[in-house]
């Protein structure tokens, strides 16, 4: 079977077409995680705030992923960005627990 | 049709009894569901547990004096307390209690003082605060009162963490030295709440080593954390503010409080916010009897 130089230029534009296309949505895609990761960062942080108890490494993780962002290093955004909502997590659940656990450590008559 | 009727009879008395029950049940359930709540507030006895935050302390540290816990880690180790008793042949506050006294004594733009502003023309009443403002239902510290004094007399409001609120509160708190720490909570819900607040703020674990108040300052008083000795937490407000060597400067309660929670890892609530200063009025208040000490010295 013989292919032509035509037929051989055609398939070869489409699987290049078709690469950038594939990055190209890739990238999109991967700074639309990020804005994911870091809204439900955000989230969880500003529940933190509410129970008045937000944590020093929660805003730096968050400070990290937007810089990382800044920068179009979209891996090591989502990284903090997530780094960040898993420490939130952990504050909202010291609070919520300590709102009946802080007794056991009460100097009482 | 008698059968009918004893059916119908007997229906109407089950209803009335079901439903007797269910209001029995209902009310049964109300009343527990109120019952903590009041038995939180017929239970909290401010000067019973201030006894027992003392002798907490007492029994812990047996050979301390109790008017010596207001010197903080001083009273618990021996090679502190001969530096410290050196040092304070020339104190390291000293500059800053010259700065405010002078600041207290000079006028504002409208010619009044600070003096204006406090009973007994603000000298010797540092043991009284924090109090509690029946007017605004908060606790009203010493560092909130200068402030507000300001307020009221056209200036601005000076920063809580600021050398200057630290001057004023150290010349104040020079004044008072010896003065036992008298803090009142009035019979009102509100101040018992506040009172309630501080203490809840006190045990509570925050940031992110999980660590509350009373880790270092009723669990560890006297051990090391690194180089330091944690003081106390009996008498801790006493000193206050303190010259801390580690800040080469002055600091205020607020400063205190901040510096506290970022060591745990938490992020610092604002100066003078409702939790620091009913933190204050609960610290105070089961401090009542001991001397005050400041302005003071720390490592």
């Amino acid at each position: 079977m013989r292919i032509s130089l035509k037929t051989l230029l055609r398939i070869g534009c489409t699987m290049a077409s078709t690469i950038l296309a594939g990055s190209a949505a890739l990238a999109v895609s991967t700074e639309a995680d990020f804005r994911q990761a870091y809204a439900a960062a955000d989230a969880a942080e500003k529940q933190a705030g509410i129970l008045r108890n937000q944590w020093i490494v929660t805003e730096a993780a968050l400070a990290e992923a937007s810089r990382a962002a800044g920068k179009g290093d979209f891996d090591q955004a989502i990284a903090a960005a997530k780094e960040a909502e898993a420490l939130a997590k952990a504050s909202i659940f010291q609070a919520t627990g300590e709102k009946a656990a802080w007794k056991n450590l009460e100097i009482r008559p | 049709m008698r059968a009918y009727r004893a059916l119908l009879d007997f229906v109407g008395r089950a209803g009335r009894l079901l439903s007797v029950r269910f209001l029995l049940i209902s009310l049964a359930t109300l009343l527990l569901a109120i019952a903590p709540a009041s038995a939180i507030a017929d239970d909290a006895d401010p000067a019973k547990e201030a006894r027992a935050f003392q002798n907490y302390f007492f029994k812990k540290f047996p050979n301390v004096k109790p008017d010596d816990f207001a010197n903080g880690p001083y009273a618990l180790n021996e090679d502190m307390r001969r530096q410290w008793e050196e040092k304070e042949q020339f104190p390291p506050y000293e500059f800053s209690l010259e700065a405010g006294k002078e600041l207290f004594a000079k006028p504002f733009a409208n010619g009044k003082h600070y003096a204006d502003c406090f009973p007994d023309s603000g000298i010797g009443i540092r043991q009284n605060y924090p109090q509690f403002d029946g007017k605004s239902g908060k606790v009203v510290t010493l560092e909130l009162a200068l402030n507000q004094c300001r307020e009221a007399n056209g200036e601005k409001a000076i920063s809580y963490a600021g050398d200057d609120m630290a001057a004023l509160t150290a010349y104040m708190a020079f004044t008072s030295r010896g003065k036992p720490f008298d803090i009142k909570i009035p019979d009102d819900p509100r101040a018992l709440e506040a009172y309630e607040d501080g203490k809840r703020y006190f045990y509570t674990r925050r940031g992110q080593l999980n660590f509350s108040c009373a880790t270092c300052h009723v669990q560890n008083p006297g051990e090391r954390l690194r180089a330091e000795v944690l003081a106390p937490a009996l008498g801790i407000l006493n000193a206050m503010p303190i010259y801390r060597s580690e800040w080469g400067n002055m600091g205020t309660i607020s400063r205190r409080f901040i510096t506290c929670n970022s060591q745990v890892r938490g992020v610092p609530l604002e100066p003078q916010a409702e939790e620091y200063r009913n933190l204050e009025y609960f610290l105070s208040y089961v401090s009542n009897g001991l001397p005050i000490s400041g302005p003071g010295s720390r490592p």
